[in-house]
């Protein structure tokens, strides 16, 4: 389980997110909407253990470990990846040294991940080296899939990816968060439902994502503040309908 | 021959146009006696494993030939395979008037008081010869060491890729375990003929009082390739070279890589200079240099002397711990129609690649030496994947001293 209480946060000298309390469960998927600039981006590094993104006040606590003051790497161990919108260049480190990176000393099917998410081109180029949106959406959830992390968070996950990939990106998030739909032996949807550990946090703008994956609550962020917790679906329509400040005056 | 040796008594005394003054007097040029070795095998394992670091295999599996130097004596000299020849340059001059016409053809005997000195004082050097046609099945090696105290080491190598021949040399520079102080001078001459490829990898592992002056000139012909890499990432005193390659036949390409690792108390001036002056000829230059206390000074010179030529430079450093990174690209382009580019960047590592490493599990120590492992690797087209296997080798393995 993921357990923020009262989180306040500082960029620099901004205060970017206030009196932040969520609590996302075991098997649970959360998605976050909310317009630029509210502070969504910056929930999901501070969750991550971006240092720049100072805890002021409040804490975070994961698997019932108090994280707040934890290094990036040792959240990573515990079980918190992150696909990143805008992730950086590493010169000279190749996409398939970066997937067994994200293994950690698992044997995995480097191949076989990449050709799910049609990038076994890309396994031998820098990774994110000159890589456009979508691919480095792919790239993310390819890293992701090595990594198997409990708590994953999306930052945008469609943002720049056209419609032929959009789909494989929606169902392989899905996968990920064990969402996807299939027939299991012996094993009935409510039960596989029921077996569901993963949990998500995913930001989304255009709710394109929706299409693909089902979730659990839905929470508006704005100006720093979680203002809204609702049903995705509601809260999209209505954010569509009467836009984001509206919409949180009427959950409040 | 007399001539050569008036004009070296001439220059003994002419300062390098860059880096500092070596005093050659404080060195021992006598000649050290070392026993000729047969068989590789054979040599003692604490030589054997300075060797292998400077990518010299003595089982010679995957190699055509080999030439050894012990301080001032052949311990080994021979090539393996047909159209090849490895021969200790001493007895080339002897023997051979081929030998003979490529002796300082490239570069000038009264350059300066090292080129000058490895005249006066030749030790021996190598002569690494393709045939005409000949095509190289594996590289071939070659290891100049230094193992007595205060030795002055002069060398001489020439090294011919004959028409249509495909060449690769893989040449180590080491030291003795326990010596200090030591000074090589090496000249190296390079004739890649029409359509001849040429590849030159050079890893220099010295010591902490060690100075180096290579010399080095090349010449490419029509449709000639000329790879020279080059790889110092272990202490050394003082190193200064500025090795020159003329491209004077059509299509003729070269390409210089280095990649330096500057420790405390080094100081390393590094430079490459390519001149482009027959139509189509290309160019390439690129250096990654480290440092970690040391001082490191980067030159790069591309000279575009006909239209149409194509040439780059590019040069990379980062300071990982203190030290100093002088780039200094130069680009000429002397003629309408080049195209000539340079990129140089000198900076530190970003905090955002770090991170981005340890969101994938990494700490941040092992983050840092891949950042630096990737930083310096570099992918060098034409290459056998053999040569490219020992410079990654060599890469990973200073990559961490570098922490």
């Amino acid at each position: 389980m993921l357990l923020i209480e009262d989180l306040q946060v500082k960029l620099g000298e901004r205060e970017v997110l206030r009196h932040i309390d969520l609590q996302i469960n075991p098997g649970e998927t959360h998605i976050l909407f909310g317009p630029n600039g509210s502070g969504k981006t910056s929930l999901l590094m501070t969750i991550m253990g971006y240092p720049q993104y100072r805890v002021t006040a409040g804490k975070i606590t994961f698997k019932g470990v108090d994280i707040t003051n934890l290094p990036i790497n040792e959240r990573a161990k515990l079980g918190i990846g992150m696909s990143y919108q805008r992730p950086p260049t590493v010169n000279g480190l190749k996409t398939r040294q970066m997937v067994q990176i994200c293994a950690g000393e698992r044997n995995v099917d480097v191949e076989g991940m990449a050709s799910r998410m049609n990038f076994t081109d890309f396994l031998e180029r820098d990774i994110n080296a000159g890589f456009s949106g979508g691919e480095i959406k792919r790239s993310e959830l390819v890293q992701l899939m090595a990594q198997q992390p409990d708590l994953l968070l999306f930052d945008e996950p469609e943002s720049g990816v056209d419609l032929e990939n959009i789909a494989l990106i929606g169902n392989t998030i899905g996968k990920l968060l064990q969402r996807d739909f299939h027939t299991e032996p012996n094993k009935s949807q409510v039960q596989r439902k029921k077996e569901r550990t993963k949990m998500g946090l995913i930001i989304t703008h255009t709710g394109f994502i929706l299409d693909y994956v089902t979730a659990d609550k839905g929470q508006v962020l704005f100006n720093g503040v979680l203002s809204c917790s609702n049903n995705p679906t509601d809260i999209f329509s209505c954010i569509k309908v009467m836009g984001y400040e509206e919409c949180v005056k009427c959950a409040i | 021959m007399r001539n050569l040796t008036d004009k070296a008594r001439e220059a003994k005394d002419k300062k390098a146009a860059i880096g500092p003054d070596v005093d050659l007097a404080t060195f021992t040029a006598e000649p050290v006696a070392h026993d000729y070795v047969k068989d590789l095998k054979t040599l003692p394992v604490l030589d054997r494993n300075r060797l292998i670091q400077a990518g010299i295999d003595t089982s010679e599996s995957g190699r055509s030939g080999t030439y050894i130097q012990m301080d001032t004596a052949v311990v080994h000299s021979h090539a393996k395979q047909e159209g090849l020849e490895v021969i200790p340059i001493k007895e080339a001059l002897k023997k051979y008037e081929w030998a003979r016409e490529h002796y300082w053809k490239l570069v000038s005997v009264d350059a300066d008081k090292y080129t000058a000195a490895a005249e006066l004082n030749l030790h021996d050097g190598y002569v690494i010869r393709a045939l005409p046609g000949a095509k190289a099945v594996w590289p071939v090696q070659a290891c100049l060491y230094l193992d007595k105290e205060n030795i002055s080491q002069y060398v001489h190598n020439l090294i011919i890729a004959e028409e249509g021949s495909e060449l690769h040399v893989i040449t180590g520079c080491a030291t003795s375990p326990h010596l200090k102080r030591g000074l090589h001078v090496g000249i190296s001459e390079f004739f890649v003929k029409k359509n001849a490829k040429l590849s030159f990898t050079m890893i220099h592992h010295w010591a902490e009082e060690v100075m180096v002056r290579p010399r080095s000139v090349g010449i490419v012909e029509e449709g000639g390739l000329f790879l020279n890499n080059y790889i110092c990432m272990k202490p050394v005193k003082s190193l200064q070279m500025y090795p020159t390659t003329h491209l004077v036949g059509k299509g003729a390409v070269a390409r210089f890589y280095s990649i330096l690792v500057g420790t405390p108390g080094s100081l390393m001036d590094v430079g490459g200079r390519i001149l482009l002056k027959a139509e189509d000829t290309r160019a390439e230059i690129i250096a990654r240099a480290i440092t970690n206390g040391g001082t490191i000074i980067n030159r790069g010179d591309l000279v575009g002397e006909v239209t149409g030529v194509k040439a780059h430079l590019e040069c990379k450093g980062l300071i990982l711990n203190g030290g100093i990174i002088h780039a200094i690209p130069e680009l000429q382009g002397k003629a309408d129609g080049v195209e000539m580019s340079h990129e140089a960047a000198v900076g530190k590592i970003a905090q955002e690649e770090i991170m981005y490493l340890m969101s994938r599990g990494l700490s941040e120590d092992e983050a840092i030496s891949t950042i630096v492992r990737g930083f310096l690797s570099v992918d060098i087209p034409g290459l056998p994947p053999k040569l490219q296997e020992e410079i990654d080798r060599a890469v990973d393995m200073s990559s961490k001293d570098v922490m």
